[in-house]
């Protein structure tokens, strides 16, 4: 299955809410009680509601003196305000970054327990190898069982590089001693994984700048992408989310991971309009191929639907 | 977790205590209040309409008790409904009369369930039981050796047989084996490690029912994240209806999830909430208290312990 079905299929429970009010909308006049059926769609799309808000707006403006028969307006102003949501969210791709980055390209992966931070790293490392490239990944999360065991499986399995220490050592060491074996062995892109922790706990965010200010002494640039990874199952505190690892480690771009589930996506809309944050990449499924670039259109496309 | 919401009930609360009498009017301005936050800290759509539905005929129909203003009296018909909602009294995990208890955990990718397998290991241990654990996830990476490290750690025996690229059939077996062991050795307990799947993976959710066939687990538990949005229905209903679920076990419960997770999976399921997880460390596993939770949604102890009294 290629992604934009598999994405299709994950957003499928939000897409025929959403879908459900927006092909009523389009057949009959845009009475109050279908555009307010369309904004629950909206909010439980977890849109959020500033995005919502915004979007109401904008279609009640799009039908003003419209009749029934026009309101194909609605579909458009729809697309049109989740696209302009997303702009922000539309970086170049990583591929692009690495090419013009300096070399070794550091990139650190953070975010909150069980998101999908390790399987990332070894989806990316996969893409590079596949691409010619040499990646070293680093196994900077000494504290959870067995998680240098997970990424030396991946490592093994890709046939990357791989550097750890022993359980229970410090994580900033570890990446430091990672980015110091990439430049030795002349590697090309240095991926660093983090334990999982919640934002809320700032002695685990203290350490997550540790790891950053000790890269920098390596190599002034590094690390050259902080990719927050967020479980798109999560609800609205995946903003919170967002807010507090930029804050602590400033994020440069994210990934969003098991959207081949029955994650409603909305938040992507929501967490790219307010950070500002470009969504490098999505996951959507455990194995090492199932991570894809982020396109904006085929994603609102999925989460909107067309019509019939 | 729930720290928004408690806001939010204190500040609706505090309008209705400081009027002296209740009229129909007040109350319904408050039921709608309480409905807003109830769905803006993810809980579902229906539970909110039922719950706001049973709470404002109860405050309407109120005796008025002598010892407490009308204003409390709603309060204390939110925090009897939210604790019975959570599941009214406090419920344990009862051990079998015929050892091994065999306990099977399952949940979606991520949710805690190996971690959540050493904690109630140490849990157990801590009781005088012995504890086995089984390795019943060949597919994710390591899966096993975090199981191994848990019982490193704990002095608790792991049964592993993993092989790369398993089959159903072979966690079928695994599970099996792992229960035999359980039965032969004298084990009192056997915690069932499964990997996690998405509920609408309708062949990893056939692994599951095959597991619960071949071992007829005591305990199904979920393992779900408190995190979870509006989806946490959709998943907890899933589960529930494919593979029965006999208890659940929130975890990351100590962050700032806003916890609407806690209402809905348990009012869908109609299964207890049995434990919270509240840390990585195995020693952070908590009983689930109903009306401790409830006080704590409600945030207002002065006021509850004068309920309680009532
Ligand atoms: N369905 C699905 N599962 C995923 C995806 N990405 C990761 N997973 C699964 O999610 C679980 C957790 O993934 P990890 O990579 O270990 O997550 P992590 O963030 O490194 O976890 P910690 O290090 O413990 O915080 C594993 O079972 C992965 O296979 C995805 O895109 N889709
Ligand atoms: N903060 C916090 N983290 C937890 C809690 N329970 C588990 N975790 C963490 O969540 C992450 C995932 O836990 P696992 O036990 O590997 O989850 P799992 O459900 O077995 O994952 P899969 O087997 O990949 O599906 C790990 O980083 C754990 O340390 C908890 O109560 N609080
Ligand atoms: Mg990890
Ligand atoms: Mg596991």
């Amino acid at each position: 299955m290629g992604w934009i079905q598999r994405l299709n299929k994950g957003l499928t429970r939000t897409r025929s809410a959403v879908r459900g009010s927006l092909d009523k909308l389009l057949r009959r006049s845009a009475d109050p009680a279908l555009l307010e059926e369309l904004e629950t769609a909206l909010i439980l799309s977890d849109l959020g509601s500033p995005v919502v808000t915004r979007t109401m707006d904008h279609l009640r403006q799009g039908l003003l003196g419209t009749n029934a028969s026009q309101s194909h307006t609605v579909q458009t102003v729809l697309k049109q305000t989740l696209l302009q949501a997303l702009a922000p969210a539309t970086g170049p791709t990583l591929d692009d970054l690495i090419t013009r980055g300096s070399k070794p390209f550091v990139i650190l992966a953070v975010g909150v327990n069980g998101v999908g931070k390790t399987t990332t790293l070894a989806k990316i490392a996969q893409r590079l190898v596949n691409g010619g490239l040499k990646p070293v990944l680093v196994a900077a999360d000494t504290f959870r069982a067995a998680a240098i065991d997970q990424l030396k499986v991946w490592s093994d399995r890709i046939g990357a590089e791989f550097v750890s220490h022993r359980h229970g050592a410090d994580p900033a060491a570890v990446a430091f001693d990672g980015l110091m074996a990439a430049k030795a062995r002349n590697a090309d892109v240095v991926l660093i994984d983090t334990a999982g922790r919640l934002h809320t706990k700032s002695n685990l965010m203290d350490e997550l700048r540790k790891i950053s200010r000790v890269l920098k002494q390596g190599m002034p640039e590094a690390p050259q992408e902080v990719l927050l990874v967020i479980d798109a199952t999560v609800g609205q505190n995946a903003l919170v989310q967002a807010r507090q690892f930029n804050q602590a480690v400033g994020i440069t771009g994210l990934v969003l991971t098991k959207l081949d589930g029955t994650a409603r996506g909305g938040i992507v809309v929501a967490i790219a309009d307010e950070l500002k944050l470009p969504v490098r990449l999505i996951g959507v499924g455990e194995s090492a191929e199932d991570l894809q670039d982020f396109h904006p259109e085929p994603f609102v496309d999925a989460l909107i639907g067309t019509p019939q | 977790m729930l720290d928004a919401l408690s806001e939010k009930f204190e500040k609706i609360l505090k309008k209705l205590r400081g009027s002296g009498v209740l009229t129909e009017q007040n109350i319904a301005e408050a039921m709608k209040e309480v409905r807003l936050a109830l769905l803006e800290a993810d809980v579902n759509f229906k539970i909110v309409k039922d719950f706001v539905e049973r709470v404002g005929k109860k405050a309407v129909g109120q005796e008025v008790m002598q010892s407490l203003t009308p204003g409390h009296q709603v309060v204390k018909v939110v925090w009897d409904e939210l604790r019975a909602m959570m599941g009214g009294e406090k419920a344990g995990l009862a051990l079998s009369s015929a050892p091994p208890t065999v306990v099977m955990m399952v949940g979606l990718q991520g949710a805690g369930k190996t971690t959540t397998c050493g904690k109630l290991a140490r849990f157990f241990k801590q009781q005088g039981r012995r504890v086995l654990l089984v390795a019943a996830d060949p597919r994710r990476p390591a899966a096993g050796d975090q199981l191994a490290s848990l019982g490193r750690d704990l002095q608790i025996d792991v049964h592993r047989q993993d092989q790369a690229g398993a089959s159903q059939t072979d966690v079928v077996r695994i599970c099996q084996d792992g229960v035999r062991r359980g039965t032969d050795q004298g084990f009192d307990v056997v915690v069932l490690d499964t990997g996690g799947r998405l509920h609408v993976d309708d062949e990893l959710m056939g692994e599951l029912v095959a597991v619960k066939a071949a071992v007829k687990p005591h305990e199904v538990l979920l393992v779900a994240d408190a995190m979870t949005g509006q989806d946490a229905v959709n998943m907890a209903t899933q589960f529930h209806e494919r593979v029965g679920v006999t208890g659940i076990i929130l975890t990351k419960v100590e962050g700032d999830a806003r916890g609407g997770a806690v209402l809905s999976i348990r009012a869908v399921t109609g299964q207890p909430i049995k434990f919270l997880g509240v840390g990585e460390k195995l020693d952070a596993l908590e009983l689930f208290h109903p009306d401790r939770m409830a006080s704590r949604i409600l945030g207002m102890g002065d006021v509850l312990s004068l309920i309680e009294k009532a």
